[in-house]
């Protein structure tokens, strides 16, 4: 299975019924294709839509209605449109229960950088920082490492960040670690995986659960 | 009372050099092409945009860009745009980023009279360098000003010419905040109704915010990232 799939997956596994979830770009809009058929999630898209449903069937394309990732999108059965200002309102006011973001780096103090890296061009940062500061439950789900395989779960982020103490659970292909007061807790690990060898992927020192029996010096 | 202009060449024709415009859509979606392509035609220089994106190349904003209209933006992602990617390096654009709902509720503040309020968003970041962080129950907020503008060009649905505004789906986006954030505020339409025809509760735009009206050239609306679903045969 595909890395990104593999995270997906597992993520969609955060879900509960009733949920409101904002998703953002790449792997997380993936997610959606793994909630369970007998569970109501609905999607809020930034731009200014509650109940994002799946792309329209070619040729049913409407330039009105796309996502916050600018690509087209069809509507469900009670959709509703608003402007921006009532889309973050309803962000910062706390009503999404729970946003997926990637990430580039996020250390062990739940602080998350996704936005830019100096030198090269800024972009901009769109909605990020106003969903992670103010999201009931942030999840990043990203690819452990770099594409050289360096860790990106880091001891304290080097990139300008998005947002402080942000982040509640980081979900890899590898593991899914909660964000706590003590540290990064390694919660599960996935299939054929060992704690040793996420470990040798993290910078800060994760803890372990009983049970897990890494024994590491 | 009749607020519908000939053209948007006559509706943009007071925009002067160094104003402060304000312009609707999300990346190409509720875009006032039209308008845009006007005040392209009149040229004026120095100006300061204030809009969620820059267009893309060679479209929509993109096109003030090319012909050297913009002296300063403020907005929210540019990732679209290689010529103001290098206008910025060779600083010949000041670029303002802000968080997307902080630049929307700016605008909000600013068609609603409040000067300046508190948000989250940004807190501990690059954004929050300058300005003032408040605690409030025990949690950090940085103050952000209202943005107004001499200028807003903004893209509806349905319009009457009393200046009423319909949006559709999700081309609302930025347009319903900055039709009240200006000075001016010139709405395009892609379909005029007569006056009774758009029902009260349904008006997302009352007219008292709108000066000006001109009705849209008919043209296929671009679509930036076009997804979909094949079709079973």
């Amino acid at each position: 299975m595909d890395v990104r799939e593999i995270i997906a997956r597992r993520a969609a596994k955060e879900m509960r019924d009733g949920y409101y979830v904002n998703l953002g770009i790449g792997i997380p809009t993936m997610v959606s294709n793994y909630v369970p058929e007998d569970m109501e999630v609905t999607l809020q898209s930034e731009n200014g839509m509650l109940g994002v449903g799946p792309y329209p069937w070619e040729g049913d394309e409407d330039g009105d209605l796309i996502n916050a990732g600018k690509e087209t999108v069809t509507e469900v059965q009670g959709t509703s449109f608003f402007s921006s200002a009532d889309s973050f309102a309803m962000i910062r006011g706390g009503h999404i229960d729970l946003s997926i973001l990637g990430a580039m780096e996020v250390d062990k103090d739940g602080n998350l950088a996704n936005w830019m890296v100096p030198g090269k061009m800024v972009k901009g940062m769109g909605g990020a920082m106003d969903l992670v500061a103010s999201a009931k439950h942030l999840i990043v789900a990203m690819e452990h490492t770099t594409r050289d395989g360096q860790p990106k779960i880091l001891n304290h982020c080097s990139l300008p960040l998005t947002g402080l103490r942000v982040v509640n659970t980081i979900i890899t292909e590898l593991a899914v670690i909660r964000v706590t007061p003590e540290g990064l807790r390694l919660e599960e690990l996935m299939p054929g995986v060992t704690a040793e060898h996420v470990q040798s992927l993290t910078q800060p020192r994760l803890i372990f659960p009983p049970g897990f029996g890494a024994k590491l010096q | 009372m009749n607020k519908v202009l000939e053209s948007a060449d006559i509706a943009v024709n007071d925009i002067a050099d160094g104003a402060t415009l304000m312009i609707g859509g999300f990346g190409l979606c509720g875009v006032p092409d039209d308008l845009i392509e006007a005040l392209v035609r009149k040229c004026p220089k120095h100006l300061s945009t204030i809009a969620n994106n820059m267009g893309v190349d060679g479209r929509a904003m993109g096109l003030m860009l090319t012909a050297g209209m913009v002296d300063s933006h403020t907005g929210s992602y540019v990732g679209e745009n290689k010529l103001l990617e290098s206008m910025v390096l060779q600083g010949q654009l000041k670029l303002t980023l802000l968080p997307q709902g902080t630049l929307a509720e700016s605008i909000r503040a600013g068609g609603a009279g409040i000067p300046a309020y508190f948000t989250p968003a940004g807190v501990g970041t690059m954004v929050a360098e300058g300005k003032e962080v408040r605690e409030f129950g025990g949690r950090q907020y940085l103050m952000e000003r209202a943005l107004t503008a001499d200028f807003a060009l903004v893209k509806a649905w349905k319009g009457d010419r009393l200046g009423n505004l319909v949006y559709r789906k999700t081309a609302r986006n930025f347009n319903p905040m900055m039709a009240t954030a200006a000075r001016i505020t010139i709405a395009e339409v892609e379909e005029l109704v007569e006056p009774g025809e758009l029902d009260g509760d349904q008006i997302m735009t009352p007219g008292v915010y709108v000066k000006r009206m001109i009705v849209a050239q008919p043209r296929e609306k671009v679509i930036e990232r076009r997804t979909s679903r094949k079709r079973a045969t």
